[in-house]
């Protein structure tokens, strides 16, 4: 069975929803049972944010994550707060050009990518959560990259869709970082 | 099946109602909700529907009330403590008979509370948070799938029975999203509303919505009427998912998200040779006692978890009356009760069965 259960975790104003809500729809498009749940609570009111991402060929159980199969974090509180949610095993994508701190897990695989560089670098820092996303994808190959880019067009607005390019290269800058 | 979309369950409602032919909406912001009244004020316009951002919740209720009087089909949401303040409209409109449907995304409380999923509503759903001998058709829905599904249901047996129905969803189900595939088309049937206040066009006499009367001979026989209608309904309405109840060693009892933690929960005791049933209530009110009677002596005990001090406990424990332990173990304040937490009790409860 097909099955990851995605955490991504950040700051307001990262993509860190949008990311996950992107992945879903990928999910959704190759014929996958998806769930997407945002934080939504009085973390969010401080800045922090989060969602839950479950990706599968069966059903979808709990939609509340208490373990995950993957994560990708963006700042360092949520590295603290996730990184042992993190089966044995799992992966965690870090955008280490923000998290000031490494992973002590030594039973999972561990990227470190300075995404937020690499995004500014291109000329637009925003695209930071899609190169993360794209290193997540290349390591579970839970969606296509086929479905990625139909995703961005479908949930993007058409006054965004000359951005789908761009977004569609840093993807591919995560996929194939080392 | 027709089109397939990710969306919020809140999303879903708003849709489903306006599939449902649900083309008056009135309702007061507040998380976690919002997101119908959002939808519903950028769709309503496109299928020449109404939607007021009204005053207050209370506003919001009596314009239902009037809706409804004219034979509308008539939707208005909130979450627990605007729900508060609907309750007087909700017992008129009980008395009333009118048709209506009301959305609660139960955050927690009491109070302003918090604005995080929670079960703590229950009570006032299914036992009537108004005054007078009243019920409501109280559905829960435990996936995005479902809330469109019951959604539209709650408008068909609105009018079926001129009742009011709720859905009750909390938090995570109005937040979260999922695929839901919508019909080509609903199975709307047109119910004929002779009783409406459309105008007598002076060809019959004046129908009267109202639910006062001062002869208590007259209302007594309201009442029973009353009743009787709600009778019928416990008979044709009653709900539940019944899931690996055959030889279980415990049964679970759960409604809405918790019924989706613990499917979780059944699938990991598995592994620990415990087999876990789960009965999980879709009509709260009108309650599935017959499903809770018919697998009564086969479990060691029952568990209910629900996101509240013990509500619904007390219905499992009416429905079993005393032919088997009923358990509880429950979160709240928005604390959701963790897969973990709930095998744990499962291991204890079965434990000191032996």
């Amino acid at each position: 069975m097909v099955l990851q259960e995605i955490i991504i975790a950040g700051f307001g104003g990262q993509g860190i929803l949008s990311a996950g809500r992107l992945l879903a729809y990928a999910g959704m498009l190759g014929n996958m049972n998806v769930s997407w749940l945002p934080s939504y609570g009085p973390e969010m009111r401080g800045g922090t944010a989060n969602c839950n991402v479950i990706i599968t060929d069966g059903q979808v159980g709990s939609p509340i994550l208490n373990s995950s199969t993957s994560l990708i974090v963006m700042n360092t509180p949520s590295l603290a707060k996730f990184e042992s949610f993190v089966e044995p095993g799992g992966i965690i994508v870090i955008d280490s050009s923000l998290v000031d701190r490494k992973c002590t897990r030594n039973d999972i695989k561990v990227f470190e990518i300075p995404a937020t560089r690499i995004a500014s670098e291109m000329g637009n820092q925003v695209f930071a959560n899609i190169i993360l996303l794209g290193k997540l994808v290349a390591e579970t190959n839970i969606i296509s990259k086929e479905n990625f880019e139909l995703a961005l067009k479908k949930t993007l607005p058409p006054r965004k869709h000359h951005l789908i390019p761009e977004e569609m290269k840093a993807f591919e800058l995560g996929m194939n970082y080392n | 099946m027709g089109e397939k979309m990710l969306m919020k369950g809140n999303e879903a409602i708003a849709e489903a109602a306006i599939r449902a032919g649900c083309r008056f909406y009135f309702g007061y912001p507040i998380t976690p909700q919002s997101e119908i009244s959002h939808y519903m004020a950028r769709k309503m316009p496109e299928v020449n529907g109404t939607f007021i951002q009204a005053e207050s919740e209370v506003a919001a209720i009596n314009m239902v009330y009037g809706a409804a009087s004219a034979g509308a089909r008539v939707l208005t949401t909130s979450s627990s403590p605007g729900i508060s303040l609907k309750q007087e409209g909700l017992s008129y409109i009980a008395g009333a008979e009118l048709p209506a449907v009301i959305v609660n995304i139960v955050r927690s409380g009491p109070g302003l509370g918090g604005i995080l999923p929670a079960q703590g509503d229950y009570f006032q759903a299914v036992k009537g948070g108004g005054h007078g001998d009243y019920k409501m058709v109280v559905l829960a829905p435990a996936s995005v799938q479902e809330a469109y599904e019951l959604t539209v249901e709650a408008f068909n047996i609105a009018d079926r029975y001129r009742i009011a129905s709720m859905i009750m969803g909390d938090g995570t189900l109005g937040q979260m999203m999922e695929v839901v595939e919508f019909r080509d088309e609903e199975d709307n049937k047109v119910y004929e509303k002779p009783w409406a206040a459309t105008g007598t066009k002076l060809l019959r006499d004046h129908n009267v919505i109202t639910s006062i009367y001062i002869d208590p001979v007259t209302l007594e026989k309201h009442n029973l009427n009353l009743q009787a209608k709600y009778k019928k309904i416990s008979e044709n309405e009653t709900r539940v998912e019944v899931y690996n109840c055959d030889d279980a060693d415990i049964i679970v009892a759960a409604y809405g998200t918790v019924a989706r933690i613990v499917k979780n929960v059944i699938k990991t005791a598995e592994k620990e040779g415990i087999k876990v049933g789960l009965i999980r209530p879709v009509s709260l009110w009108p309650f599935p006692e017959k499903a809770f009677q018919k697998y009564a002596d086969v479990p060691k005990a029952f568990l209910t978890v629900e996101m509240s001090a013990g509500q619904m406990v007390e219905d499992v424990r009416l429905s079993l009356n005393g032919r088997n332990e009923v358990h509880f173990y429950g979160r709240m304040g928005g604390m959701i009760p963790a897969q973990s937490e709930i095998l744990d009790k499962i291991r204890e409860i079965l434990r000191e069965a032996k």
